[in-house]
C-alpha cells in the first residue's frame, strides 16, 4: 500500500533532468566526512599500490603531472541525497597506474590521510570510469573536497571516491571499507539506489 | 526488540534499513521558523543518540521527494521525532515546518548512520567526557546524545557548545537550561555569532579556541581524552574541528557531521 502525504505538492523538475532515484540537484558542494578535513601539501603527498604480494609502487605528485592527464566533467551523486551536474575535474585515468601491474587481484581497498578507507571492485576503477584528480573547476582540489588528490569513481556514490588518497591495497577477495563496515552499501551504484546494505 | 538488539543493528547497520508508514503525533514549536515532528512508526527497530532518518513524501499524483533528517530524541519504542529548521526556498522543509498536520502520514526508513553516534559506557572506570560542538541546526543530534545520557542515567561529562547567530535560533533552549541547572554533569554554552543577549558576558563573534577548550573548572579526567562531536553547516564544522586540533584533540578523538547548502 502506498502512503500518500496529504498537503506536499512537491516541486517537480523544470529542467528535465533525470536523476537517479531519490536524488535531488545541489547547486553547493556540500560534504560528507567522517573525520576531519586532512591538509597534505601537494609536495608530501605520494600514492602507493601495495599487490597481494606486498610488493609496492609509489608515484610523487611530480610523478602523477608526467602520467597522461585528462579534463573530466561529470554528474556526481551522494549518498546523502544530492546530486551535482557537469562537475569538471583534472586527472590521471587510474588504469595509468596499472600498466606494470603484477596483481591478480579483484579487488582493491582505497586508502586516505586519516585513515579513512572504502573497497571496489578492480573493474570499476578501470577503461576510463576512475581518476585519480587533482583539479577541480580549473583550480587545485581544496582541501575540504579531498585534494591534493582524490579519486573519483563518478559511476558510484561519492564516498567511494575517496578523499586525500593514500594508496591502493589490492585484495584476492571482497572486503568493507569504513563505510561499508557501518552499513552502507558495499557496491553503491546511484542508479539502482544501493544506499545501504541489503539494497 | 531490546535495546541491546537494537544498538547491534545500530552499529552493524544491517539487516537492511526498510521503509515504514509513520503517523504525525505530536508537534511543538522550538523557535520562529524551527519545529519538532513526532512520529509513531509502528515496528521502528529502535536508534542510537546520532543517528539520522531518511523521510520519504509522495504527492497525491505518485511524485516523490527524499531528505535526510538527524533523530531529535532517544530511542522509545515506536516514536522517532526529527526537528526540522526552514531553509528559505526549500521543496520539503518548508512542508515540514508549517504545513504538515497531526494524523498526516509520510514514510521514514532508518536508522542510519553508525559512526556519528553516542552510547553510554557503564562499565567504564571513568567514563569518557564528550565535548558537543554545535552550528545552529546541527544542534539535532547532539541533543539526542543529551537526551540519552539523561536516559540512560550516564555521568559521562558532558559539555555542549551551542554556536547560534541570536538568542531567538536557540533551539531546546528553556530545556537546556533547566539540563543544565541541574548540576548532574552537564555545562551548556552558548555563542552568538550576530546578536547576543542584554546580559550576556561573551563578546559577539565567531567561535574560538577559547570557547572549545574545557574549562578549568570543568573537573574532567585526564583520563581518558575527550571526545569531540561536531555538527553543523561545512564552513562551521571545518573552522571548529580546526580549533579543537590546535587544542590538542586528534584525528581519532573528533567524529563530525557536516550539512551543506541543499537546500532541505
Amino acid at each position: 500500500m502506498s502512503i500518500f502525504t496529504r498537503g506536499f505538492g512537491g516541486r517537480r523538475d523544470a529542467d528535465g533532468v533525470t536523476l537517479p532515484p531519490g536524488q535531488h540537484l545541489t547547486d553547493g558542494f556540500p560534504v560528507l566526512s567522517a573525520g576531519p578535513t586532512q591538509y597534505v601539501e601537494p609536495e608530501d603527498w605520494a600514492f602507493t599500490i601495495t599487490t597481494e604480494t606486498d610488493a609496492k609502487r609509489t608515484w610523487s605528485w611530480d610523478d602523477l603531472l608526467q602520467l597522461p592527464n585528462e579534463d573530466v566533467e561529470v554528474d556526481i551523486h551522494c549518498v546523502t541525497r544530492w546530486s551535482k551536474l557537469a562537475t569538471r575535474w583534472r586527472g590521471v585515468p587510474v588504469e595509468a597506474f596499472f600498466e606494470d601491474s603484477e596483481s591478480e587481484a579483484d579487488y582493491v581497498m582505497a586508502h586516505s590521510y586519516g585513515g579513512y578507507t572504502t573497497n571496489l571492485p578492480l573493474e570499476d576503477l578501470l577503461d576510463g570510469k576512475a581518476w585519480l584528480v587533482h583539479e577541480y573547476d580549473g583550480g587545485p582540489i581544496p582541501a575540504e573536497h579531498g585534494g591534493p588528490v582524490r579519486l573519483l569513481v563518478p559511476h558510484l556514490y561519492l564516498w567511494k571516491s575517496a578523499k586525500w588518497l593514500s594508496g591502493f591495497t589490492m585484495l584476492i577477495g571482497d572486503e568493507p571499507g569504513f563505510w561499508e563496515g557501518f552499513g552502507y552499501h558495499n557496491y553503491g551504484d546511484p542508479w539502482r539506489e544501493e544506499r545501504y546494505a541489503g539494497d | 526488540m531490546t535495546e541491546a538488539a537494537a544498538r547491534t543493528r545500530g552499529k552493524l547497520g544491517s539487516p537492511r534499513p526498510t521503509w515504514f508508514p509513520a503517523r504525525l503525533v505530536g508537534l511543538r514549536s522550538e523557535t520562529a521558523t524551527a519545529r519538532t515532528l513526532a512520529f509513531e512508526v509502528p515496528g521502528w527497530p529502535g536508534h542510537l543518540a546520532g543517528q539520522h532518518v531518511d523521510v520519504r513524501l509522495t504527492a497525491a499524483d505518485g511524485y516523490s521527494a527524499q531528505r535526510a533528517y538527524s533523530i531529535s530524541a532517544p530511542t522509545d519504542g515506536d516514536r522517532v521525532s526529527i526537528t526540522v529548521q526552514e531553509v528559505g526556498g526549500g521543496e520539503v522543509s518548508p512542508y515540514l515546518e508549517e504545513t504538515m498536520e497531526l494524523g498526516d502520514q509520510l514514510e521514514v526508513r532508518g536508522p542510519i548512520g553508525g559512526w556519528f553516534v553516542w552510547s553510554p559506557s557503564p562499565d567504564a572506570p571513568v567514563e569518557q567526557p564528550v565535548l558537543l560542538v554545535a552550528g545552529g541546526s546541527g544542534v539535532v543530534p547532539l541533543m539526542a546524545m543529551v537526551r540519552e545520557r539523561a536516559r540512560s542515567c550516564s555521568r559521562a561529562p558532558f559539555r555542549l557548545v551551542y554556536s547560534v547567530r541570536s538568542p531567538s535560533e536557540v533551539l531546546y533552549a528553556a530545556e537546556l537550561a533547566e539540563r543544565a541547572a541541574n548540576g548532574d554533569g552537564l555545562r551548556v554554552d552558548l555563542i552568538h555569532t550576530r546578536n547576543g543577549p542584554a546580559d550576556g558576558s561573551r563578546p559577539v563573534g565567531r567561535i574560538t579556541a577559547a570557547d572549545l577548550a574545557t574549562p578549568s573548572d570543568a573537573g574532567w579526567p585526564d583520563n581518558p581524552r575527550p571526545r569531540a562531536y561536531v555538527c553543523g553547516p561545512t564552513a562551521f564544522v571545518e573552522h571548529s574541528i580546526r580549533l579543537l586540533l590546535d587544542i590538542g584533540y586528534s584525528n581519532s578523538n573528533i567524529r563530525a557531521e557536516r550539512f551543506g547548502p541543499s537546500g532541505g
